[in-house]
């Protein structure tokens, strides 16, 4: 699904992805661990197109599309998600009203038919639903006073809604208090796992992955992944820290 | 300012920004229409200026009286609402204003508001946009005469600039006289949020429509409350559209 080559990318002329390589199959859940400043979020970002973050060499392919000759629109109309660490408040807009937009534009940019209020309202409560998240708060402004947690929360909302191919997420589990971190957990594996859909999770700690259970870890370092394994390298890292095998 | 009066230079401060050239086609002026809301009465108006042209208001509210003014002020070579209001004992205003300039365009609000008695409150709350090589501008000031004890004034005005070449010139302005007074004012000039505009085309939305639904977010605040907010609104988005 995703085939990450060789990919060097800087910030202001900084490199920070220094040969990263990654394949991405349907089916699977991925789980990028590493240190801070390893490059994790940079990865995210450079994979969703952040204005300022430059793909310097290598490639992406997203479903056999160059991932890099689409504006970062089109990349979400193509089926990527991307899952903020930080979700920005936009004032002034709903919940609502801001995933209507998003869900019809992506259908009219995939030749698709606008879905009506109603039909969308009806999704909208279910994987509201899902994520326990009242109704109430998708009317309010888009995170605007959303604790960190519903943030997060509202984000996995937004994510089953527009109903990616793949999900790359980034610390999801950042923030979240222990029933928030299950919530999101089984929010992730009931939209996201399954056959057709893949999930790249970036983060910090082995935690959310009790939940969302990986098929694969890969430790980042340095710019570029220096160790792949099953989900026993996460615990092993839990254990003896980074230092080992980002050396 | 009388009819007669000969055409304004950029000296006098409440012209400095105007388009002048514009304004000579309109000179001279039509004297303010004057609204009096008796004691205890209440006014509500929306003031709809698209295609240029100057509003000229003179409000004043009698003791524990209360008016409701908007006004979107969009789009023609020069448009102009000039408000002067006068508060009386207890009396209560609130100005929800909106205005927006394209290429070649210029719109301005001078509003003055008098607090002459005690306990009267006043919420303005300006939203501007301006594209190309437009130009908002909103001169506020708040007056409280001596005596005016227990004065709740509060302006807030925001304009956010869509390209390098527009311009925004605000001057909020207190000149109080009493003592007991609460007056704040905030006044911000921006830019679109980029972080905003990114999370927007990371769930799907191209940037033309991104920038419209923030702006639109932008607006909401001064549109609220008014009697015809649906239609208010939709004519500020064509506008909006129309400088994108």
């Amino acid at each position: 699904m995703l085939k990450i080559e060789n990919l060097h990318a800087a910030i202001a002329d900084k490199p920070i992805l220094k040969g990263l390589s990654l394949s991405i199959n349907a089916g699977e859940v991925h789980a990028i661990m590493g240190p801070n400043g390893a490059g994790k979020s940079t990865t995210g970002y450079v994979l969703g197109g952040r204005p300022g973050y430059e793909v310097t060499e290598g490639s992406a392919t997203f479903n056999g599309a160059d991932l890099f000759a689409l504006e970062p629109h089109e990349r979400a109309a193509a089926g990527l998600f991307l899952g903020f660490q930080y979700p920005v408040e936009i004032p002034g807009v709903s919940n609502l009203q801001f995933l209507r937009e998003a869900l019809n534009s992506q259908r009219k940019l995939r030749g698709e038919e606008p879905l009506s209020g109603g039909a969308f309202l009806k999704i909208a409560r279910e994987k509201a639903a899902l994520l326990k998240m009242d109704m109430e708060m998708l009317k309010r402004p888009v995170n605007v006073g959303f604790s960190g947690g519903e943030k997060k929360r509202a984000e996995m909302v937004q994510m089953g809604i527009l109903d990616p191919k793949l999900a790359i997420l980034d610390e999801t589990d950042s923030g979240l208090d222990i029933d928030a971190l299950r919530i999101c957990g089984e929010g992730i594996n009931a939209i996201m796992r399954k056959p057709d859909k893949a999930v790249l999770l970036i983060t910090h700690y082995q935690r959310l992955l009790d939940y969302v259970k990986p098929d694969f870890v890969h430790v980042l370092a340095g710019g570029r992944i220096v160790k792949s394994g099953g989900p026993e390298l996460a615990l092993e890292l839990e254990e003896h820290g980074y230092e080992d095998v980002a050396a | 300012m009388s009819a007669l009066a000969p055409l304004p230079t950029r000296k006098a401060e409440d012209w400095r920004y105007a388009d002048l050239a514009a304004l000579e086609k309109l000179w001279p002026l039509a004297e303010a229409e004057a609204v009096v809301v008796g004691a205890g009465g209440h006014h509500a108006r929306a003031i709809v200026q698209t295609g240029g042209g100057i509003t000229r208001l003179a409000l004043t509210l009698e003791a524990g009286a209360s008016a409701v003014l908007h006004v979107l002020n969009a789009g023609g070579a020069y448009g102009r609402v000039e408000l002067d209001v006068t508060l009386h004992e207890g009396a209560d205003f609130t100005l929800g204003a909106v205005q927006i300039a394209g290429s070649g365009e210029t719109a301005e609000i001078i509003a003055t508001v008098r607090h002459m008695e005690g306990k009267a409150t006043s919420r303005q709350v300006v939203r501007q946009a301006a594209g190309g090589t437009g130009t908002v501008t909103c001169l506020g000031k708040v007056y409280v005469a001596k005596g005016a004890d227990g004065t709740d004034g509060e302006q807030s005005v925001r304009a956010m600039l869509l390209d390098r070449t527009a311009t925004a010139n605000a001057r909020p302005e207190l000149e109080i006289h009493a003592d007991d007074v609460k007056c704040a004012h905030g006044c911000a000039i921006g830019e679109l949020d980029a972080n905003g505009l990114f999370y927007m085309a990371a769930r799907g939305i191209a940037p033309e429509t991104a920038k419209a639904l923030m702006l639109q977010g932008f607006i909401a605040e001064a549109l609220e409350g008014a009697e015809e907010e649906d239609h208010l609104r939709a004519l500020a988005q064509q506008a909006l559209e129309a400088v994108l």
